[in-house]
């Protein structure tokens, strides 16, 4: 057996070759279950306020509303970090992972305090997700102006 | 001169380990250790307000465990040694302050306690000092905070990633005393091979461990099976198999006593611990706990403490600067 450490490079390689990967088909798969029955939840409760008579608008925001809040209760009483541990993306991507994104730095920020501690670490995490979206939204938005100005 | 070799230094009057003492956290005294620690507390927070005063208030409580079990008092201390990973090593600082010992701070990351013990070994045979206490702590929830990502967060471990040991740990080093004696030091140079990953540390400190290991091999003329047990730090499961090729290739067999604190801590498979233990606490409370009463029972009776540190701080991974490694040795002896 060569030396691992007889270069930089060789010894890159090595470490990747010595180090497990992630059991990726059981994780996506667990995140693809997990991440739809988020998702079920969410259609239930469209449905739910469709049939009392809400627009659609309505019921959307009003599901949004219950699904972070959800997504914060269940990161308050540590429960979510541990649906996280077990469906990685399933339950990071859904809204209710925003919610956590944010509600969990707020809790372990809090012992310096509710300016330095609490409110500027709440977007710790979620904050790239926040300015890039805007950010994208914008861009997408000038370009759709664009085309229609040009077309029209 | 007692300076052997390269980075050697052979004590002329070996150094009495006195007395040592190990707190540590909830998931650790649930591992396959937890009878041979002193003390266990229940709850994280171990009754503070913030994860840096529970790990603070672990530094204390192991140092005056440690003069307790000692028949020594505090004025017969001329110096703590002490080091921690929170910024600016607040956790022993602030555990230290009310003690009115002389305090020299360590940062040596995870390899703080050897470098505690390699120094304060070297003060006491060069007679600057008669005794001496070695100090570190660490604590998952305040590391977790400072490098990584907030507790409650939804996230995954990657199977290389290594758990923080909750815990403190205290040694009284003493030039007096019949106990374990510690006989020979390396002091280890910075290796860096360019690993980036902060979720890989046992590969990142792999090297620098076998280059440290190597090194007192030829410094002290020995072999890896003079040693009962050859102990690094915190490399973990990767990590150990790493320094194992390493010195394989230089023709050092550490198939046979060689194990890794990391990887007596915790229970992989139970405990969920991915590639094993990690921290100051971890090679701190193994060797406090475990290891020190093995050797006064006479069940070890000559072993290589290693060690092992990752010099990063959270900026620095940001950056995408490598991450070096360092690792001290110490052979302790009962003579």
């Amino acid at each position: 057996m060569t030396n691992p450490i007889k270069s930089k490079k060789h010894y890159l390689d090595y470490v990747d070759q010595k180090t497990p990967n992630s059991k990726t088909k059981s994780n996506f798969f667990i995140a693809f279950i997990v991440g739809g029955i988020i998702c079920v939840v969410g259609q239930a409760i469209i449905a739910f306020f469709a049939s009392r008579g809400y627009s659609k608008d309505i019921s959307a925001s009003l599901t949004s509303v219950i699904l972070i809040f959800l997504g914060a209760f269940l990161t308050a009483i540590n429960v979510y970090n541990k649906l996280g541990k077990f469906a990685g993306a399933g339950s990071i991507v859904p809204i209710t992972g925003f919610a956590n994104s944010i509600v969990s730095p707020a809790m372990e920020y809090k012992s310096e305090g509710y300016v330095m501690g609490v409110g500027a670490k709440m977007f710790l995490v979620a904050g790239p997700v926040l300015v890039f979206g805007v950010s994208a939204s914008i861009f997408y938005g000038v370009i759709y102006y664009l085309m229609n100005s040009v077309i029209v | 001169m007692k300076h052997i070799g390269k980075q050697t230094v052979q004590l002329l009057n070996p150094v009495t380990i006195d007395c040592t003492y190990s707190i540590v956290g909830p998931k650790e005294s649930e591992g396959p250790l937890a009878k041979f620690f002193d003390n266990t507390i229940e709850d994280a927070f171990y009754d503070e307000s913030t994860w840096e005063k529970a790990e603070s208030k672990l530094n204390s409580t192991s140092i005056n465990g440690c003069l307790c079990k000692s028949n020594k008092s505090v004025t017969d201390i001329e110096y703590i040694l002490a080091g921690d990973l929170l910024n600016q090593c607040i956790a022993s600082s602030f555990a230290i302050r009310d003690t009115n010992i002389p305090f020299l701070g360590l940062f040596g990351a995870c390899s703080t306690m050897i470098e505690g013990m390699s120094i304060g070994s070297m003060l006491i045979d060069g007679e600057f000092a008669n005794n001496i206490i070695c100090s570190t702590s660490s604590h998952f929830c305040s590391a977790e905070k400072q490098f990584r990502f907030p507790l409650e967060l939804g996230s995954q471990r990657p199977p290389s990633a290594q758990w923080t040991v909750t815990g403190a740990a205290s040694v009284l080093l003493s030039n007096e005393g019949n106990g374990p004696k510690i006989t020979h030091v390396t002091t280890g140079k910075i290796v860096d091979m360019g690993v980036t990953d902060a979720n890989n540390m046992g590969a990142a400190m792999a090297p620098s461990a076998a280059n440290t290991l190597k090194t007192h091999f030829e410094d002290t003329g020995r072999r890896p099976d003079y040693y009962d047990l050859i102990l690094t730090g915190d490399l973990g499961y990767i990590g150990h198999d790493i320094v194992v090729d390493i010195l394989k290739a230089d023709n050092y067999d550490m198939t046979k006593n060689y194990n890794d604190c990391g990887i007596l801590m915790f229970d992989r498979e139970k405990q969920d611990t991915h590639s094993g233990g990690s921290g100051c606490a971890c090679i701190g409370t193994v060797f406090s706990g475990f290891i020190y009463n093995q050797l006064q029972s006479k069940k070890l009776n000559k072993i290589l403490l290693v060690g092992t540190g990752a010099l990063m701080n959270a900026t620095s991974c940001q950056q995408s600067e490598t991450i070096p490694g360092i690792a001290h040795a110490i052979a302790i002896e009962n003579i």
